[in-house]
């Protein structure tokens, strides 16, 4: 290289540098891509779906005249299929976490259930479907109903809430466990006394991400035959709570929300469109409420927790 | 238990006689036991769950192929399982797959590296506090809102601009799922590169480099067994997306490589077959189960390569 001017050397410095003040632009401009998206999603929704946004649109069932239609039967469907997503990942998922990070011995068969979790996890969703296709319409022979639903969602989101209890687990100090041990309490009164309660917040993080996930989840829920048309509700209106104590809605037959926008997508008339864009409007607030919920969650957990 | 340091506590310190403390104690290891038994089962729930799905796939496919040699599946340029004249080209079916892969790829890849390394080599600790929940809230939102997005926003807005567009199309689709794959790619290149020691940066900026050289030159060649790893998981999940194909791009299966046209998916095609009802036990119903098996056997080779290449640069330093 030739001896350079200090004059030239600083500008051929400068020309350099400036590279790092494009990339950081080129940077936030592909960061703004991402909030652009949820900006335009939104407006677009809120303005196709506002006329249609009422009380009305929530109580009614869904119709052939596009102006009467509501979500009623979707999102009581999509709220009952969430208790049984709820009630059967919360306790198998947690109690895997626990016993995979307090238990399991580092054999081959801890190996086998860890990565196997990891693979699920990759798992595309409409395989599930098919699973439950396969096992819970026709061989249990649950049929097309909330049952099934529940069960298939509760294992696609099993490791969502496997991995985060094993994170909020492991970031238990271990002084905790040993007073509890010092003090003469066994493994599992350790784990329910002290680890299972520190790690709550955790856990609950990790299982309102995977229940915004499952309400929003479309394709196994289609591939187990769920119905596109339903102007009935599975509690009946007479007695609501005793009927909901009952669990016969359990067998009942059901659409949930997102086969509801769907429904209406798929239609040419712009005034279901309408329909689709306010019902969409609907689910995505909700499961960005979720998810802003679960954020803050870990935000707040890992502020106030100092061990 | 000697210590009694008050009346109240005679009654749960005595001392009970040397029969009764080990049946006590013989009790409790019972109970231990028992739910440590209780927990594993929870824990293997995941491995019965894998079990019955390669069991599902493989017991309806087997059916299948009974009825359609293997060759045909595999060769075949066409997909017309309910036709009369039926032809079961899984060929059709991959290719609308594999285009709309591609689109979805040619936007997150660049789009996710680029904020990969600028959150990892540029911003501030403060813009990453803000940018990191944004983006992990843009992954969170459902597909089917994406597949809205795609044929109602997306399409008459390319329409716009290359006007012999049709209403489905596998472009719109593709572009839409780039946009949901971004923060999967950005969040696992970002860890990849973060994982990369102060060293190498340190060493970079001592000879003279400015940040973008650092980042492009040193940083991300360290990172990339981890950034490939993410566009590895990235396509995993765009093959097996659903619903923004199964609305925006149609469900014609079509044998074209062309963005343009509509056409159907592996996925896709799984969802149509739901959405009418066939009986069970025909062989349009174990179509579904061929093609999910195809599907599966498509996403785990990718997530099996991706995970292996993730482990490796994290064993690297």
């Amino acid at each position: 290289m030739a001896v350079q001017t200090p004059a030239a050397t600083r500008a051929r410095i400068a020309r350099r540098k400036r590279w790092d003040v494009v990339f950081a632009v080129i940077g936030v401009v592909c960061l703004m891509i991402g909030v652009l998206t949820i900006a335009a999603l939104l407006a677009d929704m809120a303005v196709k779906g506002a006329p249609r946004l009422s009380y009305e649109f929530f109580t009614s069932f869904p119709s052939r005249h596009a102006e009467r239609a509501g979500i009623l039967s979707a999102w009581v469907g999509s709220a009952l299929v969430m208790v049984v997503t709820a009630a059967a990942a919360v306790p198998v998922g947690v109690a895997a976490g626990v016993y995979l990070e307090e238990y399991a011995p580092r054999n081959w068969m801890t190996t086998v259930i860890e990565v196997n979790i990891t693979n699920l996890a990759g798992v595309p969703s409409i395989v599930y479907g098919l699973l439950a296709l396969g096992v819970f319409v026709y061989q249990f022979g649950l049929g097309q109903s909330i049952l099934s639903a529940g069960l298939t969602l509760a294992l696609l989101i099993l490791p969502v809430v496997i991995v985060a209890t094993r994170e909020a687990i492991r970031a238990i100090p271990a002084a905790i466990r040993e007073g509890s041990y010092a003090l003469g309490a066994t493994r599992w009164q350790t784990v329910r006394h002290h680890v299972v309660p520190y790690a709550t917040p955790g856990i609950l993080t990790g299982v309102i991400i995977g229940m915004a996930r499952a309400i929003g989840e479309t394709a196994p829920v289609i591939t187990i035959g769920a119905l596109t048309f339903i102007a009935f509700l599975p509690v009946r209106e007479e007695a609501p709570l005793a009927s909901l104590l009952s669990l016969e809605w359990l067998m009942a037959p059901f659409t949930v929300m997102p086969i509801q926008i769907f429904n209406w997508t798929s239609r040419p008339e712009a005034a279901f469109q309408a329909n689709a864009a306010a019902a969409g409007f609907v689910l995505v607030l909700m499961t960005l409420a979720m998810n802003g919920i679960a954020l803050w969650l870990r935000y707040r957990m890992r502020r106030a927790i100092k061990w | 238990m000697t210590v009694v340091t008050s009346a109240d506590n005679v009654a749960m310190t005595r001392v009970l006689p040397a029969g009764d403390r080990l049946a006590r104690r013989r009790a409790r290891l019972w109970r231990e036991r028992a739910i440590e038994f209780v927990l594993f089962l929870a824990a293997s729930v995941s491995v019965l769950t894998t079990a019955a799905i390669v069991f599902i796939l493989a017991k309806e496919s087997v059916v299948f192929f009974r009825q359609v040699p293997l060759a045909d599946f595999l060769l075949d340029t066409q997909w017309t399982p309910l036709f009369d004249d039926a032809h079961f080209g899984i060929v059709v079916l991959l290719s609308g797959t594999v285009v709309s892969s591609a689109v979805a790829l040619l936007v997150a890849v660049p789009v996710g590296t680029t904020i990969a390394i600028y959150l990892s080599e540029f911003a501030s600790a403060r813009v990453r506090e803000v940018a990191k929940p944004v983006l992990e809230l843009l992954g969170g939102i459902p597909t089917i809102v994406y597949g809205y997005f795609a044929l109602l926003f997306v399409t008459p807005l390319l329409q716009k601009m290359i006007p012999q567009l049709p209403g489905f199309n596998l472009l719109a689709a593709g572009i839409v799922m780039g946009i949901m794959i971004v923060p999967y790619v950005a969040s696992i290149s970002e860890d990849a590169m973060r994982a990369v020691p102060m060293g190498l940066r340190e060493g970079s900026y001592a000879l003279g480099a400015t940040r973008f050289e650092t980042a492009v030159k040193v940083v991300a060649p360290a990172a990339t067994s981890g950034i490939a790893a993410a566009y590895i998981l990235g396509v995993s999940r765009a093959v097996g997306e659903t619903m923004i194909l199964a609305i925006a791009a149609g469900m014609q299966p079509n044998l074209t490589w062309n963005p343009l046209e509509p056409a159907a998916t592996v996925t896709s095609y799984i969802v149509q077959v739901a959405l009418g009802d066939l009986p069970h036990g025909s062989v349009g119903y174990q179509t579904i189960f061929a093609a999910g098996l195809m599907l599966l056997l498509l996403t785990l080779s990718f997530n099996v390569v991706g995970h292996w290449m993730r482990q490796r640069f994290r064993e690297a330093y």
